[in-house]
């Protein structure tokens, strides 16, 4: 529990009063024999707020150096890992609904096994080894609300919607163009024969 | 115009946005998980007349679960690390399930009802030694005996209720072997029975309060011990002398030893080496003696009598009291397809409680393991239940003479998977299926609407989904169009093949593997035998299953070949010689059977199958065959060819000798190998050419004979924590198998493995540990052939001056050039496997199991080494991602959802017909299977396609016709009266 920015003792004393506010009390972080120490630490699961997320505590893991050894929480959330040799180690949490960043813990076998911790993922130190989510996993996509833009995006919509503007608009354009062009038009069209959309349909044809 | 084809088709896939992701209510429609223990080690029951009625259970693969007595389903499942096996598990203070696991070093507490960890006690442990775990049996509740621990070499007296330790007592002296601890029922006093250099027992007396050793007898024994002990009582066991002819039983009431040596010739006539069986049996014990089980009752004063003898093999279970101060024990033996239970009293064998005779699948093979429990019937009589764990690791529970229920934990251990077509549907065969009017099909697909429109009531859901459950016969037991129903056939450890059905994963038939030399050969591995598709079509499709009889690498091996469609093993034979690798070959007979080399460890190899027709064929290829074989303990690597037929006389004309062509050497000092990967042989590669985005035109390096071999340094082959930086390096190497050349060397400073890798195509893509970062990294290498560069010329292929047609050969010298790129990954990976698709025209995903046993599906195109900083408009067109130091993960992309396939081991995936879609079956103790399209499914409706909208809006387009013509008409009709 020694600060780790020790240029600065007053802002580590403020750190350290800032972290015992937040987590009352102080963990023994290792102790042990000469060659093997022991790693305590804490998982941190602050309660969902989203819906659906269904993890159990008791199916958190808690892996040192990719499965060398895996432990499971208290239920207090504290996790141990015994007989763990001097060295840098790394310590994953793998718990269904969250994202924990690897630790790199440093075990000092110079200070009797004193722990000092970073996450990996933000490079932040730790001054205890408490484990916090980065973030909340979703595993699913959330189906989007019906809504109108919905619908009109659809291919279906695109169709209806190039119908309408085809029947609604298109007369509206017209009305648009200068008296004398369209009677220009109109009977140029004639000349040509108009093909109309009854005589466009045969039983419109046989009705004639 | 073809490659033109191609780049518009590749910029098509490209540009739509790739990301495996399911809504909620899609889960389980392609998919299916199935949760699984493996083969039973200890079973507690827990009955008591309140609350649920459940089993706990430890297994082999050290899991710790509670298992409901009455359907079998589990309650809470724990699966611990791959090195902390469990050595023992009970019960204690009636609410805790007491675990002893990592040889006797951690002792752990469960809460029963929810499996929630309550403590952890890491126990002192100087050697290695046998682990005991004695949890004392509560009678008075104010009284609170602690548990006793013992394991590497030490007692521990731990308090059940919070796992503290109150003493613990060495006995680590030299050559002294503690075997049993035992502590007689409302007594003080521990005896700690142990051998001294196998020769002399030691008795100590231990206080359980304090721990002190209030008084230590010894006895030399000039025979000597074998070790084999059973304990009999609270204050005598019997164990079996060096010679394992003699049975002492040794006594040491009120701290004297004494010694009653009985000849087991005495006892039985035909006496050989004889074995004593591990139940625990009050006053007796069980010896196994030249195939016979023989029990022995031991007298007051260690008088050894035979009270009875089984001729047949027996399972039996440890002794369970029952009502009256009496003990009674179960054995279990076969009888032709059937199996007799037996429950009768310690102290009078012919009393016998219970007999039940049950109808067992031959397919399980013989019972392993028995454990009972006793319930009161309504008619205050004693009943019992059976909990057996069979041959082939299946757990079964016996009750009133049927079986209640069976859980197939053999397939928890699945050590090889391949996949088989199902049977094609024939005409007149028809499956039943009930077609939906019209009317009902509309309904449904309202309610589809509804549902994706998220206008559907609770119910609606509810009855959309039982819709989606049941439609399109996803379990039907013939091939479908797309390919979408397919067969998973597994190899279980025990021996035993499984055929999963991909659409529910059903087991649709197993089998237990024969063999003539052995009773139960162990499995190895699968094949594919015969896959008739051109010729011999009426023949059914086969799988070859390698196995040899023994764990012994130069045991002989066993072939086996079983019909893939009706599960039956067509034939099995004994090859009379040893299996160190087989070797699929690219050559078929007439009946479209594969070849196979199977090599031996006299480093022969032998043809299967051995028909005249598949010699033919393979002395037409004789010059052309080569192999290699990685010796990774020693650093070598050999290439190998044909050089001509076996000269022993013993050997037929389908063994052939082997000339070495060429040898990769290592230097031990400085690079071990620990990982060496190949192409999967049967990938499909689409093209060979790969467009970049200034029209330019790279050629991959597609070759099927390259090996991927990783290599650390001596010092980094060990965990993460145990090196610095700067002792260990990763060095990767791609090999060419045929000439031995090394046509590429990469080298990473301060890293280590382990490393996972999966080689697909031209491109390696590799999961290794940064010392340095501290992190895991991600390296991706590609390889492109630089001799077929020049080709980009228009007119060079005009005029056909290209070299497109030229054959590739391994002998020529191969002119080559490779991009990587290295990323972080912020996750321990367990295993790495790539989708597959039928044309290889489909983008690949790679599928990463992590260490939290999901499955994350990663595009190949964030492991693209042409990733820049800031990809140019023209690369970001063609789906260039910008460069980021990390990989990303997620959330939506894990294929595995909110599901873990826990111990996950191995990934494998095959292509569906529809070429946009792929099979990935994961295994590990659980299995899971799903369906992927790793571009989404282009080339058909996905199930969401809501044909209601499309009537719908086809309707309206009619109707809308309709008034438009006959307002078109009105209008014509008016005008014309103008």
């Amino acid at each position: 529990m020694t600060p780790i920015i020790r240029s600065s003792p007053v802002l580590a004393f403020l750190v350290l009063q800032f972290f015992l506010i937040f987590f009352a009390s102080t963990l023994p972080c290792s102790f042990g024999s000469e060659d093997s120490y022991t790693i305590t630490g804490r998982v941190k699961i602050p309660p969902s707020n989203v819906i659906g997320h269904t993890t159990k505590f008791s199916s958190v893991k808690v892996v040192l150096n990719g499965g060398q050894s895996v432990t499971l929480l208290r239920p207090d959330g504290y996790f141990t890992f015994h007989k763990v040799p001097a060295g840098t180690h790394l310590i994953e949490v793998s718990a269904m609904g969250y994202f924990f960043s690897p630790v790199r813990v440093d075990v000092s076998a110079r200070h009797h096994g004193k722990v000092h911790a970073t996450l990996t993922e933000t490079r932040r130190s730790l001054t205890e080894l408490v484990l916090e989510p980065l973030r909340e996993e979703q595993y699913y996509e959330i189906r989007e609300p019906f809504s109108i833009l919905s619908l009109v995006k659809s291919p279906m919509g695109l169709m209806v919607g190039f119908m309408v503007v085809v029947v609604f608009l298109m007369p509206k354009l017209m009305e648009n163009i200068d008296p004398e062009e369209m009677k220009q038009a109109q009977e140029e069209m004639r000349r040509q024969g108009v093909p109309s959309l009854s005589s466009l349909l045969p039983s419109a044809g046989a009705s004639r | 115009m073809a490659i033109r084809f191609y780049l518009i088709l590749v910029v098509f896939l490209l540009s739509a946005i790739v990301s495996f992701s399911l809504y909620e209510d899609q889960v389980g429609l392609m998919d299916w998980h199935q949760r699984y223990i493996g083969k039973v080690k200890h079973a507690v029951f827990h009955t008591q007349k309140t609350g649920r009625k459940r089993v706990i259970v430890s297994t082999e693969e050290n899991v710790v679960a509670s298992l409901d007595l009455r359907h079998g389903e589990i309650f809470w499942r724990h699966v611990l690390g791959t090195n902390d096996a469990i050595d023992g598990v009970d019960i204690a203070l009636g609410k805790y399930v007491i675990t002893l696991s990592s040889e006797g070093s951690l002792l752990r507490a469960w809460n029963l009802p929810d499996g929630q960890m309550v403590w952890e006690t890491s126990l002192h442990s100087a050697q290695h030694s046998k682990s005991l775990l004695s949890v004392p049996i509560n009678l008075k509740v104010d009284k609170d005996y602690p548990i006793l621990v013992f394991g590497g070499g030490y007692l521990h007296a731990v308090s059940p209720i919070d796992g503290e330790v109150l003493w613990k007592k060495d006995f680590t002296a030299e050559g002294f072997e503690v075997q049993r601890v035992l502590q007689p029922l409302e007594s003080s006093i521990i005896y700690v029975l142990g051998f001294l250099h196998s020769s002399e027992a030691v008795v100590y007396q231990i206080d359980s309060k304090s721990g002190d050793v209030v008084a230590e007898k010894s006895m030399a024994f000039p025979g000597g011990f074998s070790g084999e002990i059973s304990s009999v009582s609270n204050d005598k066991v019997v164990v079996l002398d060096s010679t394992r002819s003699i049975l002492v039983a040794i006594s040491f009431v009120d701290g004297g030893i004494s010694f009653q040596k009985t000849h087991i010739s005495d006892l039985v006539e035909d006496s050989g080496k004889a074995e004593i069986l591990s139940p625990l049996l009050s006053n007796m014990l069980a010896v196994k003696v030249n195939k016979r089980t023989i029990f022995v009752r031991v007298g007051g004063e260690g008088k050894l009598e035979l009270v009875d003898s089984l001729s047949d093999e027996t399972a039996m279970s440890d002794s369970l009291p029952v009502a009256d101060d009496q003990v009674a024990f179960a054995s279990v033996h076969h009888e032709g397809s059937k199996i007799h239970l037996m429950v009768k009293l310690v102290d009078d064998l012919d009393t016998v409680l219970l007999r039940e005779s049950i109808q067992m699948d031959q397919h399980r093979g013989r019972v392993h393991k028995v454990f009972i429990n006793n319930y009161i019937k309504t008619d205050r009589s004693n009943g019992f239940r059976a909990l057996i764990v069979m041959e082939d690791h299946s757990l079964l529970l016996l009750q009133q003479g049927a079986i209640v229920w069976s859980r197939e934990e053999g397939l928890a251990s699945v050590t090889d998977v391949t996949t088989a077509e199902l049977p094609v549907e024939k005409d007149g065969v028809s499956v039943a299926q009930v077609e939906h009017t019209l009317v009902d099909w509309l309904k449904g697909h309202v309610l589809k609407l509804k549902g994706s429109l998220l206008l559907a009531s609770p119910e609606d859901v509810v009855a959309i989904q039982e819709m989606r459950m049941k439609s399109s016969g996803r379990s039907k037991l013939t091939r479908d169009h797309n390919g979408f129903r397919k067969l998973f056939i597994a190899l279980t450890r025990a021996g035993k093949l499984f055929a999963l059905h991909t659409g529910d994963g059903s087991i649709v038939w197993s089998v237990l593997l024969n063999s003539p030399a052995c009773a139960r050969p162990s499995g190895i591995s699968l094949y594919q035998w015969q896959v008739p598709h051109h010729h011999a079509m009426d023949e059914n499709p086969s799988v070859l299953v390698v196995g040899r009889c023994g764990s012994d690498s130069s045991a002989p091996g066993v072939l086996s070949f079983v019909d893939v469609y009706t599960g039956k093993e067509i034939s099995s034979s004994d090859i009379g010689h040893s299996v160190v690798q087989v070797m699929p070959l690219p050559f078929t007979d007439s009946t479209e059977q594969r070849l196979h080399l199977i090599a031996d460890t006299n480093g022969h190899v032998h043809l299967y199958p051995k028909t005249s027709e598949a010699l033919s064929i393979f002395q037409r290829e004789f010059q052309n065959v080569y192999w290699y074989n990685v010796e990774a303990d020693n650093g070598i690597i050999r290439g190998q060819g044909m050089k001509s037929t076996c000269s022993d006389e013993t050997a037929d004309e389908y063994c052939f000798t082997t000339r070495e062509l060429w040898t990769v050497v290592f230097p031990s000092e400085s690079e071990k190998i620990i990982s060496t990967l190949t192409r999967k042989p049967n990938e499909v590669v689409h093209t060979q050419a790969k467009v970049s985005t200034d029209q330019d035109v790279l050629y991959k390096y597609v070759s099927r004979n390259l090996l991927f071999v990783a290599t650390v340094s001596p010092k980094g082959a060990g965990e993460i924590g145990s090196v610095t930086p700067e002792e260990s390096a990763l060095v990767v190497y791609l090999i060419d198998t045929i000439t031995g050349r090394i046509l590429h060397r990469l080298s990473h400073q301060g890293c280590q493995g382990p490393v996972h890798a999966v080689f697909s195509e031209n491109w390696v893509v590799y999961h290794y540990f940064n010392l340095r970062a501290h992190k895991y990294e991600v390296t991706v290498v590609e390889i492109y052939d630089q001799s077929r560069a020049e080709n980009k010329n228009v007119w060079k292929l005009v005029l056909g001056k290209h070299n497109l047609t030229a054959p590739i050969s391994s002998y020529s010298r191969p002119e080559m050039f490779t991009k990587s790129q290295s990323y972080f990954f912020p996750q321990s990976v367990k295993t790495i496997a790539v989708t597959s698709t039928a044309k290889g025209i489909t983008s690949k995903q790679l599928l990463i199991g992590t260490i939290g046993d999901q499955i994350l599906a990663l595009d190949k195109r964030f492991v693209d080494p042409r990733r820049t900083l800031n990809p140019s408009q023209a690369e970001k067109e063609e789906g260039i991602i910008p460069l980021t130091d990390s990989l990303p993960i997620i959330p939506q992309s894990y294929i595995t959802h909110a599901l873990k396939v826990e111990g996950l081991r191995g990934i494998v995936t095959a292509p569906a017909k529809l070429e946009s879609t792929t099979h990935v079956f994961a295994y590990g103790v659980d299995l899971f299977y799903t369906r992927l399209a790793p571009s989404k499914t282009y080339d058909s409706l996905t199930d969401d396609f809501s044909y209601a909208l499309l009537l719908i809006t086809i309707v309206a387009l009619v109707a809308a016709i309709y008034i438009t013509w006959v307002l078109s008409e009105k209008k014509e009709l008016s005008e014309k009266w103008r």
